[in-house]
C-alpha cells in the first residue's frame, strides 16, 4: 500500500527538488516593479532563528533585507538565511492535497483528501486498537502548530503514540538538563558568551550549523578569552582555538572524566558553591578517581597534557562557558556525555552567572518551543511528564476532557518505525518530517514505509519520505503561517505571516483542526487563527517549568523576544535561569549526576576498523527537503563527499576525488574523496543531508541512548576501499 | 587615519569561516542582482579549514584605472573605487592582471569588468554595505573606526607593500599589534631550484 506508485526518477521529475536561483520575476524584477512591504520575521531554517525582513510584492516573497535592530543577530545571516526568501514561490511548491493513484499521485479536492485521511485513520483504528495509528511531528513548525498537534493525537485520536523529529536532535541534550537541573533549557542569553573568559564547545560544527555563534565566540577571544574545541575533526570554528582536543568518535565522555579527575584531584573544585546549591558531588567525584589523564588519553586519543591544561583553564577562569551539540549528544551515550560536562560546569561554579554557564546549541528551527507543549511523546503543554497526575488532571481540564482520557508515552520517533516494521503500528499521519533521509539505517526505514496500511503527509514540498503517502495535504511554510518560536536561548519569538499560502494550499492549524472534527471532535479543534491557539497554549502551560501564561504576540515584538518562563503579563521574563542560585528541582539543589563510560552501539574490528561520523555543510539544512531546491546552496555544496586524512588514504590507495567505497555493518555507499589533514587519521567523515544512493543514514545504525532515545549518527564503525 | 566616529570597511581573514553569506547576499544587491562581486577562497583546505574573504581594497591610487587604456574605472570623491563604466569598458583584462589583490573579475558574459564598489547604492542612503551586514563572524565589518579599535585585539591596518611599491587603501585589513603594514616581499613567492 505504501510503496511508491511509480519509479522515482518520474516522481523527482514532476516534484522535484528543482533548482531555482532567481526571484519570481527574475533578477531584474524587483529594479522594476519594488516591494510593497517588509516583513520582520525570522528565519526559516536553524535554532538560532535569526530576524530577517522579507520583501513582499503581490502575496510573493522576492527577496530580503537584514534586520539589524534584531539584538540577537544584528542583520547577521549565513547563506541559508540569504538566500531562503527562494523557498516561496518555488515550482515545487505543493499547491493542492495529492491523492496516490497509478500514475504517481493526482490532484484532490479538500474534502475528498480530509475524509480519506479520517476515515482510513478512523478504520484502522476500530479494526486494531486505537494506538495502531501514529502522529509524527516537526521541530520546524511553531509552537502553536505543535501544541495543536500534541492535542490532536491525544484528543481527536486518542493514540498514545506521537513524536517528533527533534527525537534525532535535542533530547540527550533535555533529558540530561532535567536531570542536572529540573528544566530544559539553555541557562544562559547568548549575550553571556562574550564575557566569558574560557569557552569550551564540545562536538558543535559552530560554524558551519550555527554560523551567527561564531560572532559571539570570536568576541569572548577579542577581550582576552580562550577557546577550547572537542572534535574529531578541525572545523572552521577551531582556526582560532587556543587548546583543539582531537577526540576519538564517541569518547567524549573519558575527556570530561579526565577533566573531572584533575579538578578533584588538585582541589580546583567550588566548594563554597558545590555545598550551597548542589547534592551529589562525592559520588561523582569518587567515580572520576580511575580516569586519571594517562587513562583518559588511552580511551580518548586526547593527549594527557592538553586535558590537563583543559581542566586547568575552566576551572581557574573567573568566568567559564561551554556549548555543547550533536557531537556529544548523538551517541548511545549522549546524555552522559552532556552531564559529563554539566557536572564540570557545576562542580567549578560555572552556572547561574553572567558570562559563566552551560548551554546547548538547539539545531531546529524551534526545537526548544517546538519540544515544550506537547508533541514529544512523554510530555504534555508546559514541559510537563504525562505521567504526572497533577499535569494531567490540569492539561485535561484546559482540553475539556477527563484526564484518564489522555494517553499515556507512547514511542519515541525511532521506536515508532520499528513497530511499524513489526506490524504493531499500521497507520501513520506525518507533518514537516522526512524520516526516509534523516533517520538511522534507512533501508531499514523504508521497509517499514512499504508496510504501512495508511500514510498520509502533510507538507509544503514533496519529501523522499512522502513519496509513500497514500496521501498529501499540501499545507503551509514558515512565511505563511503566524505565530511563535523558541530560539536557541529559550527567547520566544514571533514568526509573522509575510503571505498567503498559494493555489489550494491551506495553514498547517487548519487542516489539523478540519480533521480532527472529521474525526468526530467537534469541541475543542474550533480555533480560527493561531492567536487562538496560542491563548489557549499559554493556558496549558501555566504553572508548568516552560510557563508561557504571561506571553503575548505585543509582547513580544515591544521586547524583541521574551525568554521563558514568564508567569504573568507583568513579567519580563527570564533571560538567565538559576541567578538566584535555586534550580529546578524541588528541593531548589542542582542535581550531579555519575555517569558511567560503555562502547559506542556498534564498535570497530578487524573487518569494520575506521570510525564513521557523520554532520552538516553549511549550504545546507537538515534533510534538504527545503536547501536542496535552492541553485546557490546546492552550487555551493552539490553532493556528499567522505573527508579522509592523508595518512588513511595513503594506506588505501586514495587520492583526493577519487571514488571510495564505504561500507558498515548495514550498507554501503560510492562518493568522491576529500582528502584532508583536518580529519583524525581513524576517522572518515560523509555529510547527511542527501537522499537515495548519496544518504549516509543507508550506512548508520539504530543504537540509540537508552535514556534520550538518540540515534548514534556521530559512532559507526567502516571499512573504506578505492571504487 | 580618518574620523573616528565615521564608518569604515574592515576584513579579518581570522576570523572568516568559509560560509558565503557575503557572496550570496552580494548577489542580492539590487544594482547587480545575480552577479556576486567578492569571492571567498580557501588557503590550502588540504591542510586547513582557514578561508579568506576578498573585497575591493579601494585603492587611493588604484592601479586598475592607472592601466586601464579606456578610463573606464572611476573613483568617487570619497574613495569607493567603481565597476567599469559599461560604455568604456573595453573587457580587456588589463585591471584583472594588474590589480596587486586579485579583486577585479572579467565577467565574460556581459563584456564588462565588474567588480565590489562598497555597495555604494546602499552607503550612499546610509544602510552597510550587504556582506558585511550578514557577514556571521564579522571577518567583514562596517563599523566606526574607534569602535574597531575598541573591541577589537587586532588592530586596522591599510599601507601594503608589494616590492617597493606601497600602496594605501580605504579599507582596513586587521593586523597583529606589531605590525604597521603588511609588507609583502616578492622574494617569498620566487620559485628557485633546489641546489
Amino acid at each position: 500500500m505504501a510503496r511508491r506508485p511509480i519509479d522515482e526518477s518520474s516522481l523527482v521529475e514532476r516534484f522535484g527538488p528543482h533548482l531555482v536561483y532567481e526571484p519570481p520575476g527574475g533578477w531584474r524584477s524587483e529594479a522594476e516593479n519594488p516591494a510593497e512591504k517588509l516583513v520582520q520575521t525570522h528565519c526559516c531554517f536553524c535554532g538560532q532563528q535569526c530576524g530577517i525582513q522579507l520583501k513582499v510584492r503581490d502575496n510573493q516573497v522576492i527577496g530580503f533585507e537584514p534586520w539589524e535592530e534584531f539584538p540577537f543577530n544584528r542583520g547577521m545571516l549565513c547563506p541559508k538565511g540569504v538566500k531562503r526568501y527562494l523557498q516561496s514561490s518555488h515550482p515545487d511548491r505543493l499547491l493542492s492535497p495529492l491523492m496516490r493513484d497509478d500514475s504517481g499521485f493526482r490532484s484532490a479536492t479538500w474534502d475528498e483528501a480530509l475524509s480519506f485521511t479520517a476515515g482510513r485513520l478512523q478504520q484502522l483504528q476500530q479494526e486494531y486498537g486505537r494506538d495502531a495509528v501514529a502522529v509524527y511531528g516537526g521541530a520546524s513548525l511553531t509552537t502553536e502548530k505543535t501544541y495543536l498537534l500534541g492535542k490532536f493525537a491525544r484528543v481527536a485520536l486518542g493514540t498514545r503514540h506521537i513524536d517528533y523529529n527533534g527525537r534525532l536532535c535535542m533530547v540527550s541534550a533535555g533529558t540530561a538538563y532535567k536531570l542536572a537541573f529540573g528544566v530544559d533549557r539553555s541557562p544562559n542569553p547568548w549575550s553571556d558568551i562574550p564575557l566569558a573568559d574560557v569557552v569550551i564547545i564540545a562536538g558543535s560544527n559552530t560554524a558551519e550549523c550555527s554560523p551567527i555563534t561564531t560572532d559571539y565566540i570570536w568576541r569572548s577571544r577579542d577581550r582576552g578569552g580562550k577557546l577550547i574545541v572537542l572534535d574529531p575533526r578541525m572545523t572552521p570554528i577551531t582556526r582560532n582555538a587556543d587548546l583543539f582536543l582531537p577526540v576519538r568518535p564517541g569518547t567524549d565522555l573519558a575527556v570530561f572524566l579526565g577533566m573531572m579527575h584533575v579538578i578533584v584531584r588538585d582541589g580546583l573544585a567550588n566548594r563554597d558553591f558545590i555545598e550551597k546549591h548542589t547534592i551529589g558531588f562525592n559520588a561523582v567525584a569518587e567515580s572520576a578517581k580511575i580516569w586519571d589523564p594517562a587513562t583518559a588519553a588511552r580511551v580518548s586519543g586526547v593527549p594527557p597534557e592538553a586535558i590537563e591544561k583543559a581542566a586547568r583553564w575552566f576551572a581557574t577562569a573567573k568566568r567559564g562557558f561551554a556549548l555543547h551539540a550533536r557531537g556529544i549528544e548523538h551517541q548511545s551515550k549522549g546524555v552522559e556525555n552532556v552531564l559529563g560536562l554539566i557536572n564540570l560546569c557545576v562542580a567549578t561554579g560555572n552556572i547561574g552567572r553572567e558570562g559563566a554557564g552551560c548551554v546547548m546549541i538547539t539545531g531546529q528551527g524551534n526545537g526548544q518551543g517546538g519540544r515544550e507543549h506537547g508533541q514529544k511523546c512523554d510530555q504534555l503543554p508546559g514541559q510537563r511528564s504525562i505521567a504526572d497526575p497533577e499535569a494531567r488532571a490540569h492539561v485535561a481540564k484546559v482540553w475539556g476532557v477527563n484526564p484518564a482520557e489522555i494517553p499515556q508515552a507512547g514511542y519515541p520517533a525511532l521506536e515508532i518505525m520499528e513497530a511499524i516494521h513489526r506490524g504493531e503500528i499500521k497507520g501513520l499521519l506525518s507533518i514537516c518530517f522526512n524520516p526516509l533521509v534523516s533517520l538511522p539505517d534507512s533501508n531499514f526505514i523504508r521497509e517499514a514505509l512499504e508496510k504501512l496500511e495508511f500514510f498520509g503527509v502533510i507538507d509544503f514540498f514533496m519529501s523522499e519520505t512522502a513519496h509513500h503517502a497514500d496521501v498529501i495535504l499540501a499545507g503551509s511554510l514558515h512565511e505563511e503561517e503566524e505565530g511563535v518560536a523558541a530560539n536557541v536561548e529559550g527567547r520566544v519569538i514571533h514568526i509573522r505571516q509575510a503571505v498567503t499560502p498559494p493555489g489550494q494550499a491551506r495553514l498547517d492549524s487548519q487542516i489539523i483542526c478540519d480533521l480532527a472534527r472529521r474525526l468526530g471532535r467537534k469541541e475543542g479543534f474550533n480555533f480560527r487563527e493561531p492567536r487562538e491557539i496560542f491563548d489557549e497554549l499559554r493556558d496549558a502551560s501555566r504553572g508548568g517549568p516552560a510557563d508561557y501564561s504571561g506571553i503575548t504576540y505585543e509582547k513580544i515584538d515591544r521586547q524583541m523576544g521574551v525568554f521563558w518562563p514568564c508567569p504573568s503579563e507583568d513579567h519580563p521574563g527570564t533571560p538567565r535561569l538559576f541567578e538566584d542560585g535555586r534550580f529546578f528541582h524541588a528541593d531548589g539543589k542542582a542535581h550531579f549526576q555519575v555517569t558511567e563510560y560503555r562502547e559506542s552501539g556498534d564498535p570497530i574490528s578487524e573487518e569494520y576498523p575506521i570510525y564513521l561520523t557523520t554532520g552538516r555543510v553549511v549550504s545546507q539544512y537538515l534533510s534538504g527537503t527545503q536547501t536542496r531546491r535552492i541553485g546557490a546552496l546546492v552550487d555551493q555544496y552539490p553532493e556528499p563527499r567522505v573527508e579522509i586524512h592523508p595518512r588513511l588514504a595513503k594506506e588505501h590507495g586514495i587520492s583526493d576525488n577519487d571514488w571510495v567505497r564505504v561500507t558498515t555493518r548495514r550498507s554501503e555507499m560510492t562518493l568522491r574523496a576529500m582528502v584532508v589533514r583536518t580529519i583524525r587519521p581513524d576517522t572518515v567523515f560523509i555529510p547527511y543531508h542527501w537522499p537515495g544512493l548519496k544518504s549516509v543514514n543507508r550506512l548508520t545504525h539504530r543504537t540509540v541512548d537508552p535514556r534520550s532515545k538518540i540515534p548514534e549518527y556521530k559512532v559507526s564503525a567502516c571499512k573504506i576501499q578505492k571504487a | 587615519m580618518q574620523n573616528t566616529k565615521s564608518l569604515a570597511f574592515f576584513i579579518d581573514p581570522s576570523r572568516c569561516i568559509g560560509c558565503e553569506a557575503c557572496v550570496n547576499a552580494c548577489a542580492e544587491c539590487e544594482t547587480h542582482r545575480g552577479y556576486p562581486m567578492i569571492h571567498v577562497d580557501y588557503l590550502d583546505r588540504s591542510r586547513s579549514t582557514a578561508t579568506v574573504p576578498a573585497v575591493c581594497m579601494h585603492c587611493d591610487r588604484p592601479t586598475c584605472a592607472e592601466v586601464c587604456p579606456a578610463d573606464a574605472i572611476k573613483k568617487t570623491e570619497d574613495g569607493v573605487v567603481q565597476s567599469s563604466l559599461k560604455p568604456r569598458c573595453i573587457a580587456c583584462s588589463n585591471c584583472v592582471l594588474a590589480c596587486p589583490f586579485g579583486i577585479p573579475k572579467m565577467k565574460s558574459e556581459l563584456e564588462q569588468m565588474m567588480k565590489c564598489d562598497m555597495c555604494y547604492d546602499r552607503t550612499a542612503a546610509g544602510k552597510r554595505p550587504m556582506c558585511a551586514t550578514v557577514c556571521p563572524s564579522q571577518a567583514l565589518a562596517y563599523v566606526p573606526v574607534d569602535e574597531i579599535v575598541r573591541t577589537r585585539r587586532e588592530k586596522p591596518v591599510n599601507v601594503f607593500f608589494f616590492g617597493k611599491e606601497r600602496v594605501t587603501t580605504k579599507v582596513f585589513m586587521m593586523a597583529p599589534l606589531s605590525v604597521d603594514a603588511f609588507d609583502v616581499d616578492i622574494a617569498d613567492f620566487i620559485w628557485e631550484p633546489e641546489s
